[in-house]
């Protein structure tokens, strides 16, 4: 293999697991030792400048860090980073004047469609650099899926308010009430750019199932009927209660239920039960608020009896996977099963829709419905003021990959209005220090402890069922917090290892706990991987492989299982290993406009 | 400074024959300057008890005194260990290998330990062929005092106060062939490759199996004119690569003929010698004093497996003791009574 190229900034980052698997690269291990430090302010500003929604995203994220983080390779759960944000959320002190207000009028004006985390996103990236915003939402309130979908038992209105208003206090002009019913209008108007986040609105129907206009009165489409608990406009549910679907919606639809009357709620799901859309947390929290969760029953009729929805039939089936990793549900045989019911909320997933935009306004879209996009960096639609960001540009994801979208799409606008190519885009700010103190010592905390993953305290059951608004989650307070931070493994504190050094002693290999230095002829990566002292098989993980050293040997580290412990500088003679803290910022808009310390 | 290990190890690590894995040979953190030969040779003697797949508690580590005999802590938590009084380690060995034959006996010594203060134990221990592997992490300096040249320093080495050595050093390879040591070899820290198949062939042979070290100090002779820092040591070693073979294992590995020699030892395992293409034999103690001597008027340092009587008879066979531990005897049995020491008696009338 080819000596590792350590200047290029994406090999470290890549260590950093939980940084490089968020779609924002919020670099989480920093933040972390922040909160183990009490410094929860500047924590909060960490994730504020990376994701902008820290305290929302704390109780809501999909968490794409959690399961890539090292802890949970070499123990067996990861560090609980998503609460952790939202202890730096929690404990932080008054953060507004630290934050980046309006900047002087550049005299360009853009619009956002959609007030959901993408399009404030943008608005947060362009805002500081004199950029005239005005936001469209046909809802009282910007916010999109935040508001209207995510319930407040997860998510306090106060929390979302909070960082929305973070946002629109930057000088934005709202909108609100105001639906955008056609582009050609907007594009008419003198808009030097246009963003699209309006996310992907409608939630998917089954209108050709048997009996569905005819109960129509207690059929739901989830998402609609969540933004009308949201909005206020519907506060009751029957007592029996079906849940279609298996994705994050539905866990939100049945708890909501729960919460407005529904005594036995029940969701039904097509597929087995870990194949389920849902995460595992958000499947836990239904499961534990008394729902039963059915799997392998696809829905076959609505049910009346009187003209009244009376249950549904349901057929039962058995998932049969083939090789090519595709998956057949085939049915039992055996007779439908039926489930009674005063009401169904569909949550079967949800699809983008953009009646709103004419063909003649040049915006092309793929056979799936979604914009047809110059690429997924730019953001940018065939026509080119026109950029789309969050689930309008590639169909329903999450919050963390809307604020990631925005972050693009605000510097291709950016570049855009200022006549700048779109393809030359600014680098991740990026940084590599030595954390040697002394001798054997180094400014962190590099020694391991074992605790052991604890879940957020909850709310008693019955007083959570009780109250729509009342929040579940209790969060960790100060002492857990701070066990909980320890847990991080540290790895954005880098390995770095100087061949021109290096003596060939062995003693590094000898004194990593995890096996992960040896030294071997050079060979072609898949061969190198079998020679190690412990073969690399994990190939998510790179090699880290010096020049050519004295001996005629190489230096490969496989970076699997790191624990970066620091010993292996500690027992170097000659500081051919040195532990250096790596800082990866993903360019923004404006990245530059608060000092975190 | 970091006096814990880590607990957390490779989630996929190898596992022997026991169903261990090389973590479980782990000792305790080293205190050792960061560098330092020993603890490459402590890796290597852990990697060579796994990978032989000998159970921790059966395995009794002996040393004296000096850096080189703080080694035993650092390696094999869970095994017997004894730190005997300075260059005593011998006689300590004897008595333990008489009283129980069945443990595997690792003597760490250092050139102090061997060749100064304990000169006189080591040849005894070395003429009366005692069933063990004695290691000496050999680096020409007393480390513990701060670096001054030791009896086994080269002739015009340099210490790291500046001044040459006087006097010529004492071979301690040379010695235990000269004594009749039934195995002698030589290896290099640095080169594990050699050294772990060594150990492993020491470790299986029957007899006294001698293992000397070069062992760089990092701290005290790793500087230019020292004859034993890492780049002199590289520079001159001429090392015989080698294989050690279980007995349960078949030879899986075919090589031309002519290129190599096997040696099988006691329990049917077999020590393969890649580089034998110089007639070298390894059941000629004269050739190998020879090859010795010869090496060093060329400053060469010869690594690998020097000599090996396969057919070694260790002390506890010479002297016809008891095959059974003492530990295992019954009361009847080690104190078999007045009837017996009548007979004894009458047979010496």
């Amino acid at each position: 293999m080819k000596p590792t190229n350590t200047t290029d900034p994406e090999f470290f980052h890549k260590v950093v697991d939980c940084q490089y698997a968020c779609p924002a690269h919020t670099p989480v291990p920093w933040y972390i030792r922040l909160i183990a430090q009490q410094e929860y302010t500047e924590a909060y500003l960490v994730n504020w400048q990376s994701n902008v929604f820290p305290g929302i995203l704390g109780r809501t994220c999909d968490r794409p860090c959690e399961p890539a983080c090292r802890r949970g390779r070499v123990e067996d759960a990861p560090v609980a980073i998503c609460r952790l944000k939202r202890v730096a959320a929690d404990f932080k002190e008054d953060v507004k004047h630290r934050l980046p207000g309006a900047g002087p009028a550049n005299g360009k004006k853009v619009a956002l469609v959609g007030g959901g985390p993408a399009s404030l996103t943008v608005a947060r990236g362009l805002a500081p650099l004199g950029y005239e915003l005005h936001l469209f939402d046909d809802r009282n309130g910007a916010g999109g899926f935040m508001r209207s979908e995510i319930p407040s038992f997860r998510l306090p209105q106060a929390v979302l308010d909070e960082e929305v208003g973070y946002v629109l206090n930057m000088g934005i002009h709202t909108h609100f009430n105001t639906f955008i019913d056609s582009m050609s209008d907007l594009l008419a108007q003198d808009y030097d750019a246009v963003f699209v986040g309006c996310g992907a609105p409608r939630g998917r129907d089954l209108p050709d199932l048997p009996g569905r206009k005819e109960a129509a009165a207690n059929i739901h489409v989830g998402l609609d009927w969540l933004a009308s608990v949201a909005f206020e406009h519907s506060s009751r549910i029957g007592k029996k209660v079906i849940v279609l679907g298996g994705g994050n919606t539905a866990m939100d639809c049945c708890r909501t239920s729960r919460r407005l009357g529904g005594m036995d709620v029940k969701v039904i799901v097509r597929s087995p039960f870990a194949d389920m859309k849902a995460s595992d947390w958000e499947k836990e929290d239904a499961v534990n608020e008394g729902i039963p969760i059915i799997d392998n029953h696809v829905p076959k009729e609505f049910v009346l009896k009187k003209g009244k929805l009376a249950g549904m039939n349901f057929e039962k089936v058995e998932a049969v996977y083939k090789d090519d990793g595709g998956r057949e549900l085939v049915p039992t045989g055996e007779k439908p099963v039926f489930f009674p019911c005063d009401d169904v909320l569909i949550a079967i997933g949800q699809e983008n829709a953009f009646p709103w935009i004419e063909k003649e306004t040049g915006i092309r879209f793929t056979g799936w419905g979604t914009p047809l996009l110059n690429d997924d960096v730019t953001m940018q639609s065939t026509r080119k003021e026109v950029f789309f960001g969050g689930d309008a540009a590639f169909g329903p994801k999450n919050i963390i990959t809307a604020v990631a979208h925005g972050h693009l799409a605000a510097v291709s606008i950016d570049l855009y209005c200022q006549g700048g190519d779109l393809t030359a885009r600014p680098g991740p700010q990026v940084n590599l220090v030595s954390q040697k103190m002394g001798i054997h010592e180094w400014s962190y905390a590099s020694a391991l402890v074992e605790d052991k993953r604890e879940a957020v305290p909850l709310v008693e059951l019955e007083k959570a069922l009780s109250d729509r608004a009342l929040e579940v989650e209790l969060g960790f307070d100060a002492d857990a917090a701070f066990v909980q931070a320890e847990r991080c493994l540290n790895c954005d504190v880098q390995t770095v290892f100087t061949g021109a050094n290096c003596i060939e002693c062995d003693a590094c290999t000898d004194i990593c706990p995890t096996s992960c230095i040896s030294f071997v002829r050079n060979a072609e990566e898949q061969d190198l991987r079998q020679r190690l002292v412990v073969p690399a098989t994990n190939t998510a993980q790179g090699l880290y492989v010096s020049d050519t050293l004295e001996t005629g040997k190489v230096m490969v580290k496989d970076e699997d299982v790191c624990l970066h412990c620091g010993l292996c500088a500690e027992r170097c003679p000659t500081a051919a290993w040195d532990m250096q803290m790596f800082l990866y910022n993903t360019a923004t808009a404006s990245l530059d406009l608060m000092e975190i310390t | 400074m970091s006096y814990i290990k880590p607990k957390f190890r490779h989630p996929r690590l190898p596992i022997n024959t026991l169903g261990y894995t090389v973590a479980d040979y782990d000792g305790a953190i080293s205190t050792l300057c960061a560098g330092c030969g020993h603890d490459s040779i402590s890796a290597a003697i852990r990697n060579a008890c796994f990978l032989s797949s000998i159970p921790p508690h059966r395995i009794a580590k002996l040393s004296g005194i000096g850096c080189s005999s703080k080694m035993p802590t650092y390696f094999m938590g869970r095994s017997h260990g004894f730190n005997s009084v300075h260059g005593r380690m011998p006689s300590v060995a004897t008595g333990a290998s008489l009283a129980n034959r069945e443990l595997t006996y690792i003597g760490v010594s250092g050139d102090g330990d061997t060749a100064s203060i304990g000169i006189g134990q080591f040849v005894h221990l070395v003429r009366r062929n005692v069933n063990m592997t004695y290691i000496v992490a050999n680096n020409g300096c007393y480390g513990l005092t701060k670096g001054q040249v030791s009896a086994t320093a080269d002739l015009g080495t340099v210490s790291k106060y500046g001044t040459a050595n006087q006097f010529e050093g004492i071979d301690i390879a040379s010695l235990a062939l000269l004594q009749g040591a039934s195995l002698v070899a030589r290896s290099f820290s640095g080169d594990k490759e050699q050294l772990e198949p060594l150990i492993r062939g020491a470790m299986a042979h029957k007899g006294f199996a001698f293992i000397d070290v070069v062992s760089p100090c990092v701290t005290f002779n790793n500087h230019a004119g020292s004859t034993r820092s890492y780049t002199e040591t590289r520079e001159h070693l001429d090392a015989m690569p080698l294989d050690f073979v279980p007995m349960r294992e078949e030879i899986r590995t075919h090589y031309a003929a002519g290129t190599g020699q096997n040696v099988t030892l006691h329990d049917g395992s077999v020590i393969h010698l890649h580089k034998t293409g110089t007639d070298y034999r390894t059941n000629d103690r004269v050739a190998a004093l020879n090859a010795l001597q010869a090496a060093q008027e060329e400053d060469r340092i010869l690594t690998g497996l020097l000599f090996l009587d396969p057919n070694s008879q260790d002390l506890n066979r010479n002297l016809n003791l008891a095959t059974r531990p003492l530990n295992e005897l019954g009361k009847n049995e080690l104190c078999p009574g007045s009837r017996v020491l009548n007979s004894i008696n009458e047979g010496l009338r």
